[in-house]
Formats: structure tokens, C-alpha cells, sequence
């Protein structure tokens, strides 16, 4: 068969002119266009390749003659979106939170921007759905109680200046004694039975009698007469059914002998005026802003 | 493996080029006007009007990516009604399959852009550079001042329709009117002239040069289309019982002997796709028909009957050759398989159209919050909170009340921007999204449940059309 075209009988159509065991391969040609847009499609790859980063070198990659970075193209839309935002954030830094129409758009705003402020800094303690974590203490921000304050000025001065840090001296500050060293074990026992009592719980009534005389000597200056908590010195009410760390007795007993202090930030050190403002509408607008 | 030969046949062939003559004929001038509507419907559905009030747009069919919403005359489609286009591609695949059992590649040979446009093109063509005997010259001709005038003034026209062509496409995304005014002061979205460009440049080469190219190497349906034929097919076919052997010399010795064929090649001359439909089926075969006209143009001017080149299905030729009669049209057409493709059609079509009946003009989902589940109150209440996404598909503005419905002692409260008393104004064609929460007293069983189902609704002040959606209170239990 060597020089001479092999016909296949049955279709009629040329062969390769490879046989295997009898079994011959049918030439049916590809366009020839195919073939060149095959090639086109490599050196588009190739080309490819040189023009934006691709091979692999030791430490890095080559850059590519675009000098184009995936990196530097982010950077330069978060720009862009800055740069749209430029008016409404100036507008919300300079705003006063108490006067500001939530139909404003700088109100509108801000709730969005926080929300997004909130999960880069703040979600860290009081979780990705601000719900807190009451085991260790970072309180929950959705609910109606506050320890230092609900209203739009009193959240900003919060996240502005944090709570017990060394590094904002108007931080909000208090301290609760260890009662430990000043309550026998009898006492301290008592004195929970009492604030048992207070929320409604069950209690020993015999032992919070007793507890009772203890609450009015030492906790009603912070706790309030009847616990309903003390928020310029960000005493937590007793009463309700909201515990920071926790309303059962064995927490209390430990709370009470071992004291807590929780500790927060000063973000007026970290975060722009636009973004303490954006955080503490989002806060205020999320279920117990009052 | 034996030997290779010495000179191993080429792999790849260059394109043989193609030079249909001109043809007339039922089938040519059924496909004139089915050119002549289809392409009409393409360029001029852009710029039909259709009122739909001040707040919507007036074009009757406008895809709106932006704003998300198909206006299709009185038919609005949101994005949560994409069921509806799944639903017009699902009959539009269905109607193709009943095509090409019934009538085999008919969607190519008569419908399908790529012929329509190439027709379009071959006529430019056949009126600028003359039929087909002059085109094969000008193809063999050196290059000349003629040939390069003649070459260009037609790539120029095919150029300008390819460019009409992606002008007409964008049309469809955006109000058309103020759209071609931007386009001509060079204003418009680059997107826009993109779009053109890229699709003029694809019209000019598929239609000028690629031709039955595009068919044979590009398009998958010739390939799927064999397994919906079956004998029972009508399709474009030569009586091969009648026309063989073929033969042209009429009056020479044993010409009594010959068939109808006069081996005239006017089927292959007029064939867009090149081939000889004398061989039989085939795949590059696109059904045109337009060698059912040359032949019985031929037919009838050697004075035999028509129909030598017809519609027919395979099992009508093997009755035919055997001398049977072959079976009636209708029998061809109407068998389980096509009926069957019918009924799944009509079902679909009927199902969309109840559906776009029964549609409500309101839309309710709702997404609980579940970080956290629930949050508990200083009075030891239990808070839920929902997302409500209110969709008003009217387009007036309308005022919703918001309620709940449960076994259980739930209270609601809309938390919203401009809710009032639990009601919420949606803006005409536009989704409102709605915090909502609810609450259970500590002495309600719901606050220590489980669960608790209920179900939220959004109900029209005027109309008291309703829409609700069912939904679980999480409580400490």
C-alpha cells in the first residue's frame, strides 16, 4: 500500500494508512481552520502568560510586562469605593448620632458600614451575631439590658473609650471587690441566696433573709437598693433575667468570692471617627437601643 | 502496525470553497419569507411600545440586568420567577425534538440564525458578484483591480449587515430609542459598542466565510438530531428507485435503460451545504429543501414527473423501491413519539400559563435570624427575629400590614425603616426588606418551647390580598 492512497471498500473513504490486526483508520480530516485556531489558542496562552504573572519562580513569579497584580487591582477598587463614599463619610463623621433622620442617607450608611466594622473588630468577642458569649462575660448586645448605657451617646462613649483599659484614661472604669477576702463562705452563701431571690429564682428564704442584711451593707451602692443595677458605674442589675456571666448559683458564688473585670478596648485609638460613628448606629439599631 | 505509507495523507483539508446557484421553487420562496419574518421579528421587537404605567418601562420586551426584571409585553418576570424561563427553554428543547422527529433538521434548514443569516449573505453575495458561474471564475481569476472592487464592496455590505446585526442585540437590554440616540453621539456604555463589535465580527465571519463550517464543526445539533430520527422522518431525500442509473445522454444506445436522473448536478449546484444528496442521508445535510426546486425545475422541463429529490421517509423509499405505495403524510407525522413530545409540550405550556395566572402580585420569603436562635429579655421574654423580604410586583406603591398566625401567644413587632404600627409601605416594583420580630412573655408556653410554629403575613390594606410564609420560634427549651 506504501505510495498509492488506501480506500476503505466499505465507506469509501481514504485511510491513515495505520492497521491494527486488520482494523484500519479512516482519514476523515479536520478543517485546516481548526487546526489554526488550535495554535492561535497557544500562542494566546502563551502570549498569555508573558503579559500577565504566571511562571513559577523560586520565591515568587514572574511579574508579567502588564505589571498587572490581582492585589494592586483590589487596593485600587477599595480606592474607587472610597472615594464614592468620600462625601457620605465625612458627612457621618461630622454628624451628631442623637439628631441624625434614619432616612438620612449617612444614617443608612453608617448601619451598613457598622455592620461590617462590627464583624472586623468587634465579633471577635461579642460573636458574628453580637449575641455575646455570657461564659466569659462579653455581654450580649441584641437584648434590652446595658451596663453602662443603651442610648446613642452612651454606646459611642463606650466604644470610643472602652471600658477598665490602661491605655484611655477616660475609660469607663469600676471595680467590684473580691468579696472572698472580706465574706466568710457562710456569708457569701447567703448573700447569693438573696440575689437568687431578687430575679425570682429558687432560693434557700432562710439563708437570703440573712443575705439581705449583707446586700444592704455591701452591694447596694453599686447594685442599687432592690439590685436594679447602677449604670454610671456599670453595676449590672441583679433583677432581670440577663446575666453577664451567668444567673446560676455555683456562677454567683464565684462571681461574688473571686469578683470580674471585664475589660474592652478604647477604639477611639484604633478606629476612624466615620467608623466608631457607622458601629454605634449599627449597635443601637440591632434589637436594644433605647 | 504496518508500515507507514511514504507520503502519509494530510490530516487537515482547507475548506472547499462553495458557490450556491440561484434557485426557484415553493421551498425558495417559503424560505424568503420565513427569512423576511424572522429577521424582521429580530431587528423590530426592540422598538415595539408597551405602557406600563410611569413608574416602568414602555418597551415591550427588554431584558433589565440591572434592575433585574424581563418585561415581556404584559408579563414581568422577577428573578424568583426564573422558573418560568427554565420552563420556556425546557418547551423550546421539547418543540425541537418534535421538529426533528416529525420533519428532521427543519430548525436548520429553514429557521436557525446561522442559515437565515447566511442566506442573507449568499444573496448580497449572488448581487454583487453575479451567480454562480461568475463567482466560480471570479474565485479562479487573478487578482484585479475588478476582483478587489468587487470583494470589497461585499464585505462592506456583509460588514454593515454583521454591524446591524449586533446593533439590533443590545436593543433588547436597554430602552432602544434613548440607546441608538447614545450609540450615534458616542455616548452609550462601552459595554455596549463591545457587544456590537463582537458580535458583528462573529456574524461576518460565521456568515461570510465559515458558513457550513459553523454546522458541520461547531454546532453540536447535527450530531444530537440522528437520535431523534427515525424511518419514520421526513426528510430531504432522493428516489434513488426512480433516478438510477443515471444518465445523461437521452438519446444515445441503452438510454431506455437510464432513470429520471440526468446526472444534471443542479442538486449539488444549488446546495449551500456542497454535498450530493444523491448519496443518501447526511450529516452536513441541513434539510434547506432547495434541491426539491432545482430537481423538479429539471423535472419539469424534460417532462417527467416532479418529486425525484422530495420530503420522504426512509421507510416510504424502501416501500417505493419494492413497488408499495408510501405511507400517507399524516401517518408519518402523527406516531407515539411525536404525539408523546406533544403532550410534554402542551403539559409545560399549560402548566406556565396556570402559573402566570395564579400568580400573586405580592411575594413573602422570610429568612430567620439564627445567630443567635433567640435572645432573652431583661423581663425574661424571648425574642425571635426574622428577615422579610415584601415584594410588591404592581406598580403603585402599596401599604402592608404585618401579622402572624400561631396556636401559641406570639406578639409582633416590624422593626423597619418607616414601619409604622406593623405596617410597611413597599414602593411600586421594588422589594422591601423588613426586620420583624417576635416575642413571647416568659409565662407563654412558646418562651420555654422548643418550637413554635407560626406563620408570617404581609396583607394589603386595601385589597386584603395576602401573602404568608411559614416559619418555627425558636424558645429556651
Amino acid at each position: 500500500m506504501a505510495d498509492k492512497q488506501d480506500i476503505d471498500d466499505v465507506t469509501g473513504t481514504d485511510t491513515t494508512g495505520h492497521e491494527w490486526d486488520g482494523i484500519k483508520e479512516l482519514n476523515n480530516p479536520l478543517p485546516r481552520w481548526w487546526l489554526w485556531t488550535f495554535y492561535g489558542t497557544v500562542v494566546w496562552g502563551l502570549a498569555y502568560t508573558i503579559a500577565y504573572p504566571a511562571w513559577p519562580l523560586i520565591n515568587s513569579a514572574t511579574a508579567g510586562l502588564l505589571g498587572y497584580s490581582s492585589r494592586a487591582e483590589v487596593a485600587q477598587q477599595i480606592a474607587e469605593v472610597d472615594e464614592q463614599n468620600a462625601e457620605l463619610t465625612a458627612m457621618l463623621a461630622s454628624a451628631d448620632l442623637t439628631t441624625l433622620d434614619p432616612d438620612d442617607p449617612a444614617h443608612r450608611f453608617g448601619v451598613a458600614g457598622g455592620a461590617s466594622v462590627f464583624l472586623a473588630n468587634c465579633s471577635q468577642c461579642h460573636g458574628s451575631g453580637a449575641a455575646g458569649v455570657q461564659a466569659a462575660g462579653y455581654p450580649n448586645l441584641l437584648d434590652d439590658a446595658w451596663l453602662w448605657g443603651g442610648t446613642l451617646e452612651e454606646i459611642e462613649y463606650t466604644v470610643r473609650h472602652g471600658i477598665r483599659n490602661e491605655t484611655d484614661p477616660d475609660a469607663r472604669w469600676s471595680e467590684m471587690p473580691a468579696f472572698g477576702d472580706i465574706f466568710s463562705e457562710e456569708e457569701i452563701g447567703q448573700t447569693v441566696e438573696y440575689v437568687l431571690s431578687l430575679s425570682g429564682q429558687d432560693h434557700d428564704a432562710a439563708m437570703a433573709e440573712q443575705g439581705m442584711v449583707l446586700f444592704q451593707e455591701q452591694c447596694t451602692a453599686c447594685h442599687g437598693d432592690s439590685g436594679e443595677g447602677i449604670r454610671e458605674v456599670g453595676a449590672p442589675a441583679l433583677n432581670d433575667a440577663i446575666w453577664l456571666y451567668g444567673g446560676d448559683r455555683e456562677t454567683l458564688i464565684e462571681t461574688v468570692t473571686y469578683s470580674r473585670f471585664g475589660v474592652m478596648p478604647a477604639w477611639g485609638q484604633r478606629l476612624d471617627e466615620d467608623e466608631i460613628k457607622a458601629v454605634t448606629l449599627y449597635l443601637h439599631q440591632l434589637g436594644g437601643g433605647e | 502496525m504496518t508500515e507507514s505509507p511514504a507520503s502519509p495523507p494530510s490530516l487537515y483539508v482547507a475548506r472547499e470553497p462553495i458557490f450556491p446557484r440561484r434557485v426557484k421553487g415553493k421551498f425558495r420562496t417559503l424560505k424568503w419569507w420565513i427569512m423576511g419574518v424572522t429577521l424582521a421579528i429580530y431587528y423590530l421587537t426592540p422598538w415595539i411600545r408597551w405602557d406600563r404605567g410611569p413608574n416602568l418601562p414602555d418597551q415591550a420586551v427588554l431584558v433589565d440586568l440591572a434592575g433585574r426584571r424581563f418585561y415581556f409585553f404584559w408579563i414581568e418576570i422577577w428573578p424568583h420567577e426564573f422558573y418560568f424561563v427554565a420552563g420556556l427553554l425546557i418547551m423550546a428543547g421539547l418543540g425541537l425534538f418534535l421538529f426533528t422527529s416529525a420533519l428532521g433538521r427543519v430548525w436548520c434548514g429553514y429557521t436557525c440564525p446561522q442559515t437565515v443569516w447566511t442566506d442573507l449573505f449568499i444573496l448580497v453575495e449572488r448581487w454583487i458578484e453575479g451567480d454562480r458561474n461568475a463567482r466560480v471564475r471570479l474565485w479562479n481569476a487573478d487578482w484585479s483591480v475588478h476582483k478587489v472592487r468587487l470583494r470589497v464592496t461585499k464585505w462592506i455590505v456583509w460588514f454593515l449587515i454583521a454591524l446591524a446585526t449586533g446593533g439590533a442585540w443590545v436593543f433588547y437590554f436597554a430602552d432602544a430609542p434613548t440607546l441608538a440616540r447614545d450609540l450615534f453621539a458616542f455616548s452609550a456604555p462601552l459595554v455596549a459598542y463591545s457587544t456590537i463589535l463582537i458580535l458583528a465580527a462573529t456574524t461576518f465571519v460565521f456568515g461570510g466565510f465559515m458558513r457550513e463550517q459553523v454546522c458541520n464543526y461547531m454546532c453540536p445539533w447535527p450530531r444530537i438530531q440522528a437520535a431523534m430520527m427515525d424511518n419514520d422522518t421526513l426528510t430531504v431525500a432522493y428516489r434513488h428507485w426512480r433516478g438510477e442509473p443515471r444518465g445523461k445522454h437521452l438519446k444515445a444506445e441503452g438510454a431506455d435503460q437510464l432513470g429520471d436522473c440526468i446526472d444534471c448536478m443542479a442538486c449539488v449546484n444549488v446546495c449551500p451545504a456542497g454535498i450530493d444528496i444523491r448519496d443518501g442521508q447526511q450529516m452536513e445535510c441541513i434539510t434547506c429543501a432547495l434541491c426539491i426546486d432545482a430537481c423538479d425545475e429539471v423535472m419539469e422541463r424534460i417532462g417527467k414527473p416532479r418529486g425525484l429529490i422530495d420530503y420522504l421517509a426512509l421507510s416510504d423509499e424502501e416501500a417505493e423501491t419494492q413497488g408499495a405505495k408510501p405511507r400517507p403524510v399524516w401517518q408519518h407525522v402523527l406516531r407515539p413519539r411525536t404525539i408523546l413530545y406533544t403532550a410534554m409540550w402542551s403539559l409545560i405550556g399549560v402548566a406556565l400559563v396556570y402559573a402566570l395566572f395564579i400568580r400573586s402580585d405580592i411575594d413573602l420569603t422570610v429568612e430567620p435570624v439564627r445567630n443567635p436562635q433567640f435572645v432573652t429579655l431583661s423581663d425574661g421574654a424571648v425574642r425571635n427575629t426574622y428577615t422579610l423580604r415584601i415584594r410588591n410586583l404592581t406598580a403603585e406603591d402599596r401599604n402592608f400590614r404585618v401579622m402572624l398566625t400561631s396556636e401559641e401567644i406570639l406578639r409582633i413587632d416590624v422593626e423597619s425603616d418607616g414601619a409604622v404600627a406593623n405596617h410597611v409601605t413597599v414602593p411600586a416594583n421594588e422589594t422591601l426588606q423588613a426586620r420583624v420580630y417576635v416575642i413571647a412573655r416568659p409565662q407563654d408556653a412558646a418562651a420555654d418551647a422548643e418550637t413554635t410554629d407560626l406563620r408570617l403575613w404581609v396583607e394589603d390594606v386595601e385589597t386584603d390580598d395576602r401573602a404568608g410564609v411559614a416559619t418555627i420560634f425558636n424558645g429556651k427549651g
